[in-house]
Formats: structure tokens, C-alpha cells, sequence
């Protein structure tokens, strides 16, 4: 009886220091809760209207002048016959050539500074400047290859040429596509590099079997939004002297182009209505060319996955 | 205190190492460890954490060398060649061709994220295997006793399976290009006791073709599964870090029977570590 009493009492007084040492104050933490939930919703909210707000500002104004013809047709002063034959044409040109240069050169610079090369104050320096250089404004590449390839190389480049717009945009997203692939090289776990040499691999062997395909979905991740990028960047083009009005087809490398947000461009900047619905119709065409490429890295991506 | 104990004759000895001290950066991580591993044996490594009994593990194959700030001084014979040379001979030396004739089974089971036959194929492959694949992959998974279970999913990924079966697996990747000896490094640490006492019988029967060391926290495996066990400890050093050394080598009995040192007694009777 007495020994149940002191229990009880203690137990009493531990319960009544404990509240006093916790105060849980559940309602306050799940007002924090709701009210941190309802930010993000909003923020979310915000970003989404805006963009549905311009998706839809794009459609009304541009729908009307998007027809057949208009993918067909040549440049015009005259609205109702221009089209945009030649500007996505030059995309397409363009585009085709930097993915065959930065591919190859990103992937591989980025390989060999995380999979090759040693920790050392080079490397190290290296790395800091590859990511500064992703965050250079593109004009300055425009700058760079308005010097290079138009002044100095003109001579191979063909001047103002599909060429040259291709290694512009090349060198403005190389450090995207180089620090991608190192951050895809470095989520590959150690252990599977590790498995590789303890069976007498070398480096290569490791690399092609088993790091790259590892990190590749990654890799393609951030080369295709690196080429987004360069899909829609205009200054740099400017820059190098791309013409706006190319009322033909070009037939090869070193052809002079355009690009459809140069098109667009021009098109904006002109007074006449008819020309800003036209300039609308072209941000849907840019806007289709970026879905479907997207997409089929998507595609790309979820078979690389399924593969293995 | 630090000599092998038993000494047996040179010829049985598949790897033999003489002061062998290995270095992280300017850091001495283990010392003056002398030992030989004998040819169709189980030898155990065991020790505290931080004693460097994994350290001296990743000498056999040479696969410190992937740490840029490892240094190894010493000799380590296998089979009687020096696999750490000095001077001219350590540029004509490949780390490559030693690591086909001593696997390695690590902690954590670490399957390609590729089919299970793809998984047994690529080491033999990478190593220009002329023979039959298919007899080979089978071969190997039977060998690590997993053939029954895989044997209508060679095709599906090694990530698939379960934690026992992959490292059941990794085994029979390892004995698939035909090493000589099998280094596993705490190959049941991440295993549950059913999947452990699997890899257990494993690995007496893969002693009749192979010569093993394990590395294990699990004292009770050690005296299970393995002929000689080695001892190590950690001791502090004056600069405030730690320094393994090997206290005791000797047959696995009288380790956990009647160990000459007084540490090594302290430890397999869990008054230590």
C-alpha cells in the first residue's frame, strides 16, 4: 500500500517536471505546418499562371496567322505571305551541329576532369572557372565568336555562317553540358568502380562499361537542357552578324542563316499588328521544336534506364 | 609480439608480407606487419575498428592504389612475386593482371546495375576469356551456390535480387576469372544471420580451389569459418591519431583458445572492442 503511494507520487512528480521541462505546443508547430504548405502552394500557383497566362497570350494572337503555309513560306514584307520556312531551317541546322560539337567535347572534358585527372590546384582552378563561365552573359560569347570565328577564323568558318553560329553556341553551353556530366559522374557510386578494377579491369574498361552508362541518363539530362538553352538565345547570334531576312534555303554549313528567334525578333520589333500575331505564330513553332526535342530526350533517357 | 608464430614453410605460403607499413597522406595507418597467408586456407582478419586489418586487405590486389594518398612500404609476395617492386621494375608492374589472379568481395554487395549473366560475363570478357560464356556464367553461379535460384532470370538485373543472393552474386563474379585468391572485406556485414550462414558454407567449400582472407568484425565468424586468424589492434601515437599493428597470428584454435597475448585474449573473450 505504502510502496504503491510513493510510486503513484513519483510518478505524479516526474510527470509534472516533465511538462515543465517540454512544452510541445503542437498547434503553434501545426500552424507552421499550414502556414509554410500554403506558401509553396501559391509560389507554385504564381509560377504556373504566369506561364499558363503566357502560353495562352501566345495561342490567341498567334494561332490565327499558323497554317501550312506559314511553315513554308520565305520571309515577306508582306504579312499575310511571310512564313518561316528559312528560320527553322536554320534551327534545325544549327541546332544539329552544335549537339555534334558539344556532345563529344563536353562529355569528354567532363570525364576526364572527374574520372582522369588529379586533385590538384590545376584541376581545382579549372573547375572554378568552368562554373563561372556558365554564368557569363551570352552576349559576351557572341563578343567572343563575332572575334574568333568571324574575324580571325573567317576564312574556314565562311564568315557569317551556319558554322559560326554553331560554334558560338557551342562554346555558351559547354560549361552547362561539362559541369553536368561531372555531376552525373560524381552520383555514380564508388562501389561500382570499385567491383570494375577488383576484376582486373583498367580505367578505360570501367569507364565505358559501367561508369558512363551509369551516369548517362544524367549526362543526356543536362546536355538537352543545355541545348534548350541554345535553341532560344538570340544576342549571341546577333552578335555575329546572323541576317534577319534570308528568303532561302541554305544548302550547307557555311551557308549564312537564320534562326527562329532571330525571326522573332525581327518580327516584334516591327510596328504593324499583323507582324507581332506572325512573331506569336513563331513563338509556338520554338515552342513545338523545343517539346518534341525534349521529349525524345525523355525517351532516349527512359530507354537508357530500362536497358540496364 | 608482432611475429608470425606459427612460421610455415614458405612454398604453402600463397602470400606473404613483410614489414608492411601503409600510409594515408603522411598518416602511418598500420605498422611492421609481418604474416603469410597459406595456399588453400581461410584466413580471418580481426580487430577493432581503425586496427587497419581492411588497409592491409586492399594491398593484395593493389586496390589502395586507388587512393591517391596511399603509400605502401614493405613486401608483399604472392606467390613469390613482389607485387609492391621498387625502381625500374614497379613501372613495368600492372596492378592490372594481379587483380584477374586475386578477387575481391567487398562490404557492401555491389552487383553492375546490369543482368545477373552480365554481371559474371564482363570480368571474364574484359580479360579476354576465349571459352564457352555460357558454361562459364553457369559454372560460376553454381560455384557460389546461386544457380538454382537465378537460373530462369539471367537476363534480369543483379539489383533485382536480395541482399544475399547479390553477394552470393559478387562471388561468383569474383571466381568466375578464375582467381587464385578471394579477398572479402566484412562480405556479411550488411547480411542477415540466414544469408551469413549461406556465404559461411560458401566459403569452406570455395577453399578447396581458392586461397581466402576475411576481413570481420564478427568474431564468431571467424572462429567458424577459418584456419588462421590474425589479431590486430589500434594504438595511439604520440601526434594524437591512431596506428594499427598485427598483435598475434596463429592457427584460428588457439587464438580463440589460447592466445599467447594479453590483448588478444581481452578481445575474443568481449572485454574489448
Amino acid at each position: 500500500m505504502t510502496f504503491e503511494s510513493i510510486t503513484d507520487a513519483q510518478a505524479e512528480a516526474n510527470l509534472v517536471t516533465a511538462e515543465a521541462k517540454f512544452q510541445p505546443n503542437l498547434a503553434g508547430r501545426y500552424r507552421l505546418d499550414a502556414i509554410f504548405k500554403a506558401a509553396t502552394i501559391a509560389a507554385t500557383t504564381i509560377a504556373i499562371a504566369v506561364l499558363a497566362w503566357l502560353m495562352f497570350d501566345v495561342l490567341l494572337s498567334g494561332v490565327g496567322s499558323l497554317d501550312w503555309s506559314f511553315l513554308t513560306s520565305f520571309p515577306s514584307r508582306r504579312p499575310e505571305q511571310a512564313g518561316i520556312l528559312s528560320a527553322l531551317v536554320g534551327t534545325g541546322w544549327v541546332m544539329f551541329l552544335v549537339a555534334v560539337f558539344s556532345f563529344p567535347i563536353g562529355v569528354g572534358s567532363g570525364l576526364f576532369l572527374e574520372e582522369f585527372s588529379d586533385d590538384n590546384w590545376f584541376a581545382r582552378f579549372i573547375e572554378i572557372n568552368i562554373s563561372n563561365l556558365a554564368g557569363v552573359p551570352s552576349i559576351i560569347y557572341g563578343l567572343l565568336g563575332l572575334t574568333a570565328f568571324v574575324i580571325i577564323l573567317g576564312d574556314w568558318t565562311g564568315g557569317r555562317s551556319i558554322l559560326t553560329g554553331a560554334l558560338t553556341l557551342t562554346l555558351l553551353i559547354l560549361p552547362i553540358i561539362i559541369v553536368a556530366t561531372r555531376e552525373a559522374l560524381r552520383a555514380v557510386p564508388d562501389s561500382i568502380r570499385q567491383a570494375g578494377y577488383a576484376l582486373g579491369a583498367n580505367s578505360w574498361q570501367v569507364i565505358w562499361s559501367h561508369t558512363l552508362p551509369t551516369a548517362f541518363p544524367g549526362i543526356l539530362t543536362g546536355v538537352i537542357l543545355a541545348l534548350s538553352r541554345a535553341i532560344g538565345e538570340t544576342a549571341p547570334l546577333i552578335t555575329i552578324g546572323a541576317l534577319t531576312f534570308i528568303p532561302f534555303l541554305p544548302e550547307g554549313p557555311l551557308d549564312p542563316f537564320t534562326v527562329l528567334p532571330i525571326q522573332i525578333y525581327n518580327w516584334v520589333s516591327r510596328p504593324q499588328k499583323d507582324f507581332h500575331d506572325l512573331a506569336a505564330s513563331g513563338i509556338i513553332v520554338l515552342l513545338v521544336v523545343l517539346l518534341v526535342m525534349n521529349s525524345f530526350a525523355i525517351f532516349l533517357r527512359s530507354r537508357f534506364q530500362k536497358a540496364r | 609480439m608482432l611475429q608470425d608464430t606459427s612460421s610455415p614453410a614458405v612454398s604453402s605460403a600463397a602470400i606473404s608480407v613483410e614489414k608492411l607499413n601503409v600510409y594515408y597522406g603522411s598518416n602511418l595507418a598500420v605498422r611492421d606487419v609481418y604474416l603469410d597467408i597459406p595456399r588453400n586456407q581461410i584466413a580471418a582478419f580481426i580487430g577493432p575498428s581503425g586496427c587497419g586489418k581492411s588497409t592491409v586487405l586492399r594491398c593484395f590486389n593493389r586496390m589502395n592504389d586507388l587512393i591517391a594518398s596511399a603509400r605502401v612500404e614493405g613486401t608483399i609476395r604472392f606467390e613469390g612475386m613482389d607485387i609492391y617492386p621498387s625502381g625500374e621494375a614497379a613501372k613495368n608492374f600492372d596492378p592490372v593482371e594481379l587483380r584477374r589472379r586475386i578477387g575481391m568481395v567487398f562490404q557492401k554487395p555491389n552487383p553492375f546495375p546490369k543482368s545477373i549473366y552480365e554481371n559474371i560475363a564482363w570480368g571474364a570478357r574484359i580479360n579476354g576469356y576465349r571459352g564457352d560464356m555460357d558454361e562459364l556464367v553457369e559454372r560460376s553461379l553454381r560455384g557460389a551456390a546461386i544457380w538454382d535460384e537465378v537460373k530462369d532470370k539471367l537476363k534480369e538485373s543483379g539489383l533485382a535480387l536480395s541482399g544475399g543472393q547479390q553477394q552470393r552474386l559478387c562471388i561468383a563474379r569474383a571466381i568466375a576469372i578464375e582467381p587464385e585468391v578471394i579477398l572479402m572485406d566484412e562480405p556479411c556485414a550488411a547480411l542477415d544471420p540466414i544469408s551469413t550462414l549461406k556465404i559461411e558454407e560458401l566459403m569452406s567449400q570455395l577453399k578447396e580451389k581458392f586461397t581466402i582472407v576475411i576481413v570481420t568484425h564478427n568474431m564468431q565468424q571467424a572462429s567458424r569459418v577459418s584456419d588462421r586468424t590474425a589479431f590486430y589492434n589500434a594504438e595511439a601515437t604520440d601526434a594524437g591519431g591512431k596506428v594499427g599493428y598485427l598483435v598475434e597470428y596463429d592457427d584460428t584454435e588457439v587464438i580463440f583458445g589460447n592466445p599467447k597475448e594479453e590483448y588478444t585474449r581481452d578481445y575474443v573473450s568481449g572485454r574489448f572492442g
